[in-house]
């Protein structure tokens, strides 16, 4: 089932003179992890502010074509209304974090919806714990790192549980592992609660693994649209600045001098595996 | 030369951020910094332009202790990049944004012009130099940020995180520009998590843990070390991780780039047909 489905979607923000996204025609099923990637400047930051309605209610600018979300079409639907199905967490957390310690501001969209006291105090215990931040909870979002505001940003609409979630380079101020741990928790999300994920990021090397779906971007359009392996597979899309793992380099490296491993490696264990197959057979 | 003698710095908070730091940084060399969230890596560089005095010990740059000179002295020879681009952006355009230290430091407006249109042609910036910073992408503003910094030429430039938001040939040209400076003799610190990047960039590796240095050496020798790395909270580079798995059967594991990965497994398979 189809939980985003946008048809010859074009945007111009105030001003431009040129969409910065133009002719996106894109079908997101429920349950979906997608990882959505492409040079900076490619237009997947104004995509994802479509997917809540930022634009064209708050962006205003020219939006042409087709959105719907959850059967929503987002012309038709206000951002409060959008916001309780699909969660946006920022590219920059400091845009977003505004209240004076990290409980109000995880429990602040809850308590715009209206919802009870008590179920406010069990969400934002639970997304708290979710993130790994239970410590912070006192804390003033300002005067943190800027890896802890992340978690922060993505407790905040957590709580939500909104249907998808939208994740602009949710980790990109984080240390690898503080990155993987992320990556972890947005995991557990997609296969437990079932909640869409679309993850912006550049670092494929980290994000591949947890990944079914992904969609490569350039110049507003999109360039590649399947599976990670195929995506590495494809010259066209190396051309992009699309950032390769380093195992599919190393395949590639090894391809061109004639050796060919059996299939494109996505993460650092498959590689070895595939290696290790290879050395194993030459020395037999 | 940058010198950092036995500094400990405490916030206000009472947060003890650095502790028994000891470090040398000579002309001309490329470090990086590395470590995990909360380590005291951006808290160090910022002793290194004034941004911070120590609460005890002493840095030096170029001999003259930091808590005689000025940030405004200082800035001139140690130019910093900051993680948040939006923390330094603040100007109408791009090209005045560029050009704001310049008249800060009293250059003419013949070099201000010619310096800005070097660095807005050196970060491809070209065609933005009259939109509004705020207008640009995540990505984008970090160069801009770094133009600003370039256009007056420090002899160390010190970038804290310079590849957030970058894209593969981005932090590809990036990579170049730092060697290329580098080697005009330029100093060049930088920090971040970045592992793959620094494999690439293969550049003196200093590793933080809680506020203090845990080891510091050549890439080749500190990304390979897996038990320093956890310390840190950092993984090996991917390449890395592949050669300590295949270590058993006698490949070397000081391995942490494609090229040399790639030239080891065509000597061990010997030549294919």
């Amino acid at each position: 089932m189809a939980i985003i489905e946008t048809k010859n979607l074009t945007y111009t923000y105030p001003g431009g003179t040129t969409p910065s996204i133009s002719d996106i025609s894109l079908t997101i099923k429920k349950g979906e992890f997608i990882t959505l990637t492409g040079p900076s400047g490619c237009g997947k930051t104004t995509l994802c502010r479509c997917f809540n309605g930022l634009i064209p209610h708050f962006y205003s600018g020219k939006l042409e074509g087709d959105l719907v979300v959850k059967d929503l079409r987002v012309i038709d639907h206000s951002i409060s209304n959008l916001a309780r199905h699909v969660g946006l967490v920022f590219q920059n957390p400091e845009n977003q974090l505004f209240a004076l310690s990290v409980e109000k501001d995880v429990a602040f969209g809850l308590e715009n919806v209206g919802m009870p006291r008590e179920e406010i105090r069990k969400r934002v215990d639970w997304a708290l714990q979710m993130t790994g931040i239970e410590n912070l909870r006192e804390r003033a979002p300002h005067e943190l790192s800027g890896g802890q505001q992340q978690r922060v940003a993505i407790a905040s609409v957590l709580a939500m549980q909104p249907d998808v979630m939208v994740l602009d380079e949710p980790t990109s101020f984080l240390d690898p592992l503080g990155a993987e741990k992320i990556f972890d928790v947005i995991n557990e999300l997609n296969k437990k609660l079932d909640i869409t994920v679309i993850l912006v990021e550049h670092r494929l090397d980290l994000a591949s693994k947890y990944t079914d779906h992904v969609i490569v971007m350039d110049k507003g359009k999109v360039l590649f649209d399947g599976g990670p392996r195929e995506i590495f597979a494809s010259e066209e899309v190396r051309m992009t600045g699309v950032g390769i793992p380093k195992a599919v380099m190393l395949y590639q490296a090894l391809k061109d001098e004639g050796i060919h491993l059996k299939e494109v490696p996505i993460t650092s264990k498959e590689a070895t595996q595939l290696i290790r197959e290879i050395i194993i057979h030459d020395r037999s | 030369m940058i010198e950092v003698k036995d500094v400990h710095f405490t916030y206000p908070t009472g947060v003890k951020a650095l502790r028994e730091i000891c470090l040398a940084v000579q002309d001309g060399e490329f470090v990086a910094i590395m470590g995990q969230n909360g380590a005291g890596k951006t808290t160090l560089v910022k002793h290194f332009n004034g941004l911070l005095k120590p609460t005890e010990g002493e840095v030096f740059i170029d001999g003259v202790n930091t808590r005689n000179l000025s940030i405004a002295n200082l800035s001139r020879k140690v130019g910093f990049v900051f993680q948040n681009a939006d923390y330094q952006l603040f100007c109408e355009t791009v090209e005045e944004e560029i050009a704001f230290a310049l008249r800060n430091f009293g250059f003419d407006e013949k070099t201000i012009k010619k310096r800005v249109t070097w660095a807005l042609n050196l970060l491809d910036l070209m065609q933005y130099r009259k939109t509004s910073p705020f207008m640009l992408s995540g990505g984008e503003r970090k160069r801009v940020a770094l133009a600003s910094i370039l256009a007056w030429d420090p002899e160390v430039i010190i970038l804290d995180e310079p590849t957030i938001g970058q894209d593969y040939h981005q932090k590809e040209r990036l990579r170049q520009f730092i060697v290329q400076l580098n080697t005009q003799g330029k100093t060049v610190i930088m920090v971040t998590h970045d592992i793959e990047f620094v494999a690439d960039c293969s550049p003196r590796v200093i590793l933080m843990s809680q506020g203090k240095i845990v080891a510091e050496g050549v890439a080749e020798e500190i990304l390979t070390n897996v038990n320093l790395l956890a310390q840190a909270s950092i993984l090996p580079p991917q390449i890395t991780q592949i050669f300590l798995n295949l270590k058993d059967l006698g490949l070397p594991s000081k391995v942490i780039n494609v090229h040399e990965g790639k030239k080891i497994l065509l000597n061990f398979l010997g030549a294919p047909a």
